[in-house]
């Protein structure tokens, strides 16, 4: 990671985007990690999610954040590949491997983040699919979960993105983004058990939303 | 500063002196008699202060600073609305030019460019957004959706923008003005002392009809919507208001005192009907605040409801009697 141009982005350009086009509403900020190790769990609706959340933790907890992104679509151009390394500070997972290879595991990446206190970004959706909507999540969490008890997961819903920049699409509109945090999650569960409490608090989580439809 | 008169500059000064008064009691009330810590009120005057400060700055720089500060206050109030009441997906690019027209709508009233300034969202926008909107071929919900987006840029930009056209407002010299106006700033440049006039008495009307509503409210206005506003919070505002506006009219405006008595019971009760309206579109799409931009009130639109109506309502009264 370049941490001077990182730093500059978050500030310069994330954050008055954040500040005076878009906008965020956050509920309970004080659930987030102070610091490291953290799992912060998200649902995903736009590229915009990584730099919402990234703008809310603060740039004083950006040297330890670090999001998870799928590695077969942003380490495929050049340009592209610079900016998610360099810049976001991605940790790159290839979504196609699923077992261990050369004795390295997949998730081996995410461990040696959390091993040196680094706060991950995970968007278990696995993709940004259709805006607005939730996927079923995948169950990587849980196998991350497994590997550092020590490490709280921090629930995270939001909202409004999707509809500021949906997938598919270069106009930006302006529109504020919910950012609902819940209480950390029980890491001590097994796979089914965890991923069931995940799923009941995101639904908890998105039920604070009033009424609204987008269609 | 040399549009900014005397008195304007004395007004404001006792504006921050108010603020700075009401943060004293405060801090005396919890420090010797153990007052509760109202977190809420603490907010609330901290937003005062800045959003008191940044338009007092943007007024000292030039006119035009309060016109882009009131155009940024529409872009904030229209991005809440929009957030909150539902929109359609496919309307995403209707949505675009409807931010674009904010900046526009106050490129003409900056300008002082009248015709343009009163039929550009009324007749054009009214035109080409309803328009743009059948061209993505969505037929579903159309009624809905140009109903919302038309009336989210009347009340957000259209009405608010009528606070920035004040600032430029012209002012025919012939027509016999205020004896107590004595500063040739005043008369050559009466937009900020209008504006302030109308701010102040639009606020100051909230804060009359909330001690009449605590002390002597009984029959509610309409409990379904706002369940704290009574007939007796809504007449004593009205009174006390026109009292007031009798008073700083004919001094920060060109107004007589009768003149801004009219100017004080128009404020009051359209401040009074745009708030409601405020309140029944949060019961309708079930939110408490519109946001949570400004600390202890909620958000912008929150804020600016007592001007919706009000805003326009005086601009035209102005326009009629002195332009």
């Amino acid at each position: 990671m370049n941490h001077i141009l990182r730093t500059a982005f978050f500030a310069l350009i994330v954050r008055p985007l954040m500040m005076v086009v878009l906008g965020t509403n956050v509920r309970r900020g004080e659930l987030l990690p102070a610091s490291g190790p953290a799992i912060i769990v998200a649902n995903h609706n736009s590229h915009l999610d990584v730099f919402a959340l990234m703008n809310v933790l603060g740039l004083k907890r950006l040297p330890q954040v670090r999001p998870v992104a799928a590695a077969d679509y942003f380490m495929t151009r050049r340009l592209r590949c610079w900016f998610a390394t360099r810049i976001v500070g991605i940790i790159p997972i290839d979504r196609s491997k699923v077992r261990r290879e050369n004795g390295k595991h997949p998730l081996d990446p995410i461990s040696e983040v959390l091993n040196s206190n680094g706060i991950v970004l995970l968007f278990p959706e696995g993709t940004r699919g259709e805006p607005e909507k939730m996927d079923d999540f995948q169950t990587g969490v849980a196998h991350i979960a497994r590997r550092h008890p020590e490490a709280p997961i921090i629930p995270v819903f939001m909202h409004g993105l999707g509809k500021a920049l949906p997938k598919g699409e270069a106009l930006l509109v302006p529109f504020f983004c919910d950012m609902f945090i819940g209480e950390p999650l029980d890491n001590k569960l097994k796979k089914r058990e965890l991923m069931h409490q995940l799923n009941a608090a995101m639904d908890d989580l998105a039920s604070e939303l009033p009424v609204e439809e987008w269609t | 500063m040399n549009h900014l008169a005397l008195e304007i500059r004395l007004t404001l000064a006792s504006l921050f002196a108010t603020l700075a008064i009401l943060n004293l009691v405060l801090f005396i009330k919890i420090r010797y008699y153990a007052g509760p810590d109202d977190i809420l009120v603490r907010h609330r005057i901290r937003t005062w202060w800045t959003l008191a400060g940044i338009f007092s700055l943007a007024l000292c720089i030039s006119p035009h600073g309060g016109v882009i500060f009131f155009g940024f206050i529409s872009f904030l109030a229209l991005k809440e609305f929009l957030s909150m009441a539902p929109t359609r997906r496919a309307d995403r690019r209707v949505l675009f030019y409807a931010y674009l027209s904010v900046v526009a709508q106050y490129y003409f009233a900056g300008a002082a460019h009248y015709q343009m300034f009163l039929v550009f969202i009324p007749v054009i926008m009214f035109a080409w957004l309803p328009t743009r909107m059948w061209m993505i071929g969505e037929g579903g919900g159309f009624v809905k959706a140009v109903g919302t987006l038309l009336w989210a840029l009347m009340i957000t930009v259209y009405s608010l923008s009528h606070t920035a056209y004040l600032l430029v407002i012209p002012i025919d010299d012939n027509l016999p003005t205020a004896a107590l106006n004595t500063t040739v700033i005043a008369t050559h440049h009466p937009g900020p002392g209008l504006l302030i006039f109308l701010i102040l008495l639009a606020e100051a009307n909230d804060i009359f009809q909330y001690a009449w509503g605590k002390n002597f409210g009984k029959t509610k206005v309409s409990p379904n919507i706002a369940p704290g506003k009574t007939y007796a919070g809504l007449f004593g505002g009205v009174l006390s208001t026109a009292c007031l506006a009798a008073v700083i009219g004919p001094l920060i405006t060109p107004m007589d005192i009768t003149h801004s008595v009219i100017a004080g019971v128009i404020i009051a009760f359209s401040g009074f009907a745009g708030e409601l309206c405020i309140w029944a579109m949060k019961c309708d799409l079930k939110i408490k605040d519109f946001g949570a931009t400004l600390p202890g009130h909620g958000g912008v639109l929150d804020r600016v409801g007592n001007l919706i109506f009000s805003a326009p309502l005086f601009f035209h009264f102005i326009h009629y009697c002195y332009s």
